[in-house]
């Protein structure tokens, strides 16, 4: 029976990832076209100086094939891709592809790491909160996700580094992934903290551990509200149901009841706002990462986008949306194991 | 047997609301002996199920016990904390709930369920209380109990799942069953089966049991003395045959003669003093149609199909002329609220035709039918009066809006008559225009959704079960109001039901679908004194009738 559930889940989420497939297209032929619409010349940018001659910014211009129309432009880039070639970064002069590559976990780490933190602080905040609603831990609760949401993140951050690195000292340097003389561990999983401890290497992961917390806190501050309202939510409407009811009428224990019965339930919409939630630090966390100058790839695309470095930007956001798809998949998949009602559909 | 289980002196219960503290319970005392089962019978709010809820301390953090004392076996249940009372819940009493697939968990396999139960107030192993699980499945007959104990509540029917739940709440061999409409919500034919699975399993445990219930008829089947509620307050405690035969208190008397019985007329459903209220039915003796007329409505060969699935309706014809009535009844699943959708063209039919008024209409795709000039000829009341009406519309504007959007009217004097006049033809006194849906009462709801309803003079009113929701003695009024419509304005009412009883009373014709198709159908009295098929002869028998006198005295 739970195989069966599972097979539909999973053949729910091919079905998913087909139909996004259009969606991701249509990314990728919009920013094409945004791109080329913004102000701002690259080849004026990438030219020697800013007295370079007509002629040298025509010649890059046909450098970068910017001289053809754009619809020949479009069907380039499109092939391009098709062959797995996103182009080369004006800025760093190396494939973006390769850019990417080596920024992605970096990014990919961060959010994780203040997703898993906003998680543990959030369901407990919104559990308690609605085991007594109305009560001053509710309100304590609530004042504390309206702060988190009402301070931007740069401040958080730049607060955090105030306290805990400038007054404490207890906070490393604030720049970067690790501090420049640690020897890296060999890449395996490009996050730190896992490469760092399949090395066996407690040091580094320490030191790795303590550069990413501040930046993942004050990432984690931001979206704790909106998870630990939707928590706090439907905690309420599972308490408050009729299968609750029924298991206090047996006389379970107080726990069974509340772990058991309501929290399993109620966290089922907590599982598509965490997605959702993922995906929107995933692109929003760039100003965490010029903050902490972490070197993910969100402030890659951003000083790209400033240096009219075209594809970049457009990788970036093909590596967005397909992550967007993912992280739904991810999501959809955790839904049908979490929920068998979700696979008659 | 006579010994005393529980005893309830002179309870009060209070809800805190915004309008500050509200009494549900005023004063109610009982009794309920070792192994008895005890009818609490009353009409929503009358504080039965509070008092229930009260006594297994499962009140809402908004109740509380003001006053009174629950004694269980001599110990006052009011005064229970922390581990006293959770040896209690369950393992000495314990409580059955109405919508039997809301009381369990959606996400846990209901075999796990039972355990859970088990295992609470036995200290024996997982293994050992999973069989136990095992034995309780195969207790309330559930088939295939294997199979069944890693089902999910979703994966099982209304009726099983209440078996399910019964299973669970008879786990720990209670002394004392609580049982809160057990069988509201579902079919005729499930209700008899559960209620006499419950009945024989309380009688084989020697367990008592309190039957929390609306239905008097359901009370009467099953239990020995019946408690009547009314406001809070206990008014009459009998047993079935003298409440019935002579019922003492005015509002037990109101009760019985608003419950449907095999013989009553839609006349007997209000007392004497209440039918004076209303002028006398106009009865205009009905034109005769003139040779050669079409039926008002010519449905021929209807089916249904959802997606890939099995037919939900197939082959389904009928004729109906104009004024007459005719029920649709059948058990859930039968088709009958698709086939009258289709008719009201909400739905499309995916095979046949209907024709109204010798126009077809059956191939006008539904999401255009609105267009259609015959749209307000067919207007339709829904099932649940609190969510067919738009929350944000006052009851003026629910009745206004057919008549702007197809009467064609503008706001001003003659649409305020014209809605004025549907509301006194409903009954619906003209000073609750202004109120919105959830400032009234279940009955009121329903006249307004009736009013909006025949607001544009409809020829033919579908009814999707107009009254499953509402409390016998407002069915009886909604009942005489339709029949009124009938009779005065010739509208034909086809009418949906589950509720034989009704559909008797009301309907000249009665058909009987089961999985889509017709299994019976003919003239109601005779079909339902003398059914051809066993289906219907079953759905008849499975009605808890009023039995009075000497029948009830030969059943027991």
């Amino acid at each position: 029976m739970v195989r069966t559930g599972l097979g539909a889940t999973m053949v729910r989420a091919g079905r998913r990832l087909l139909s996004s497939l259009p969606a991701l297209f249509g990314v990728l032929v919009f920013t094409f076209l945004l791109m080329r619409v913004l102000p701002g010349d690259p080849a004026v940018f990438f030219a020697s100086g800013p007295n370079a001659g007509k002629e040298e910014i025509e010649q890059i211009r046909r450098q970068m094939g910017l001289d053809k129309s754009v619809p020949e432009q479009l069907v380039f880039y499109l092939s391009d891709i098709g062959h797995g070639n996103l182009g080369r970064s004006m800025m760093t002069g190396q494939p973006v592809l390769k850019d990417l590559r080596e920024r992605l976990p970096a990014s990919l780490e961060l959010t994780f790491t203040a997703l898993l933190i906003a998680l543990i602080a959030a369901v407990p905040l919104g559990v308690i909160a609605a085991l007594r609603p109305g009560s001053i831990i509710d309100h304590g609760v609530r004042l504390f996700c309206a702060l988190g949401v009402c301070v931007p993140t740069f401040v958080s951050g730049l607060l955090l580094i105030y306290v805990f690195y400038y007054l404490f000292g207890l906070a490393p340097d604030p720049t970067g992934r690790i501090d420049v003389f640690t020897s890296l561990p060999p890449q395996r999983t490009g996050f730190l903290s896992i490469d760092f401890l399949l090395a066996g290497d407690f040091e580094g992961w320490w030191a790795a551990c303590r550069q990413l917390i501040l930046p993942a806190v004050s990432m984690a501050l931001f979206v704790i509200a909106p998870l630990a309202r939707i928590t706090r939510a439907s905690m309420l409407v599972s308490l408050g149901s009729d299968f609750v009811r029924t298991a206090r009428s047996v006389g379970l224990s107080w726990r069974k009841v509340v772990v058991t019965y309501a929290l399993r339930n109620a966290i089922l919409p907590v599982i598509t706002i965490a997605g959702i939630v993922f995906s929107t630090m995933l692109g929003a966390n760039v100003l965490v990462e010029k903050v902490f100058s972490w070197p993910g790839v969100a402030s890659y695309a951003l000083d790209a986008l400033l240096s009219s470095d075209y594809a970049p930007v457009q990788g970036f956001v093909l590596l967005m949306a397909s992550l967007f798809v993912l992280v739904n998949l991810v999501v959809d998949i955790c839904y049908g194991i979490a929920d068998p009602r979700v696979s008659i559909e | 047997m006579s010994e005393e289980l529980l005893r309830i002196d002179d309870l009060h219960v209070a809800f805190s609301t915004r309008r500050g503290m509200v009494e549900a319970v005023r004063g109610v005392t009982l009794t309920v002996k070792a192994g008895e089962m005890l009818g609490l019978v009353g009409e929503s709010g009358s504080g039965k199920s509070v008092t229930g809820f009260a006594t297994t301390r499962l009140l809402d953090a908004a109740g509380r016990v003001t006053a009174g004392k629950i004694l269980f076996r001599g110990q006052d249940v009011t005064k229970l904390r922390g581990d006293d009372l959770r040896q209690l819940q369950g393992a000495a009493m314990s409580m059955i709930f109405q919508n039997p697939r809301a009381a369990l968990n959606p996400i846990r396999a209901i075999g796990l369920q039972i355990a859970d139960a088990i295992l609470t107030h036995k200290r024996i192993s997982k293994e050992a209380a999973r069989a136990e699980a095992l034995d309780l499945l195969r207790a309330v007959q559930i088939r295939d109990p294997e199979a069944r104990m890693n089902a999910y509540p979703h994966e099982l029917s209304g009726g099983m799942c209440q078996r399910v739940m019964i299973a669970i709440a008879i786990s720990c061999n209670p002394a004392l069953l609580i049982a809160d409409e057990p069988t509201t919500g579902l079919d005729v034919t499930t209700q008899k089966v559960v209620m006499d699975l419950l009945a024989d399993i309380a009688a084989a445990r020697g367990m008592a049991t309190i039957l929390i219930t609306h239905d008097l008829g359901l009370a009467a089947r099953y239990c020995r003395r019946i408690a009547v509620m009314e406001r809070g307050r206990i008014v009459e405690e009998a047993s079935p045959g003298i409440l019935f035969s002579a019922p003492q208190h005015a509002y037990t008397r109101r009760l019985v003669a608003a419950s449907p019985t095999a013989t009553s007329r839609i006349e007997d459903l209000v007392t004497e003093e209440e039918r004076e209220r209303y002028a006398p039915i106009v009865s205009k003796s009905r034109r005769e149609p003139a040779h050669g007329t079409p039926p008002l409505l010519e449905v021929r060969k209807l089916a249904k199909r959802f997606d890939q699935g099995a037919a939900a309706v197939a082959d389904f014809s009928m004729t109906m002329a104009g004024g007459e009535s005719v029920g649709l009844v059948g058990e859930s699943g039968s088709g009958k609220s698709t086939t009258s959708r289709m008719i009201c063209r909400l739905i499309d039919p995916s095979e046949g035709d209907i024709v109204f008024d010798g126009q077809s209409i059956g191939h006008v795709a539904a999401r255009d039918f609105h267009r259609s000039p015959l749209r307000k000829d067919i207007q339709m009341v829904f099932q649940d009066p609190n969510e067919s009406l738009n929350p944000r519309f006052s009851a003026f504007d629910c009745i206004a809006h057919p008549l702007m959007r197809l009467g064609g009217m503008r706001a001003g004097e003659g649409l305020r008559k014209r809605v004025e006049e549907c509301a006194e033809r409903v009954g619906l006194p003209l000073d609750l225009l202004p109120r919105f849906p959830h400032q009234l009462s279940g009955g009121q709801k329903a006249r307004v959704g009736i009013a909006r309803a025949i607001a544009c003079r409809p020829r033919l009113l579908v009814l999707d079960e107009p009254t499953a929701a509402l409390d016998v003695s407002v069915q009886a009024v909604v009942l005489q109001l339709l029949d009124r419509l009938r009779r005065e304005n010739d509208i034909a009412l086809l009418f949906v039901s589950h509720d034989l009883n009704v559909v008797r009373m009301l309907c000249e014709r009665t058909i009987v679908l089961r999985n889509g198709g017709i299994v019976e159908q003919g003239e109601s009295r005779a079909l339902f004194d003398n059914p051809k098929t066993d289906y219907t002869r079953k759905l008849v028998e499975a009605i808890p009738h009023i039995e009075t006198g000497p029948m009830l005295a030969a059943a027991l």
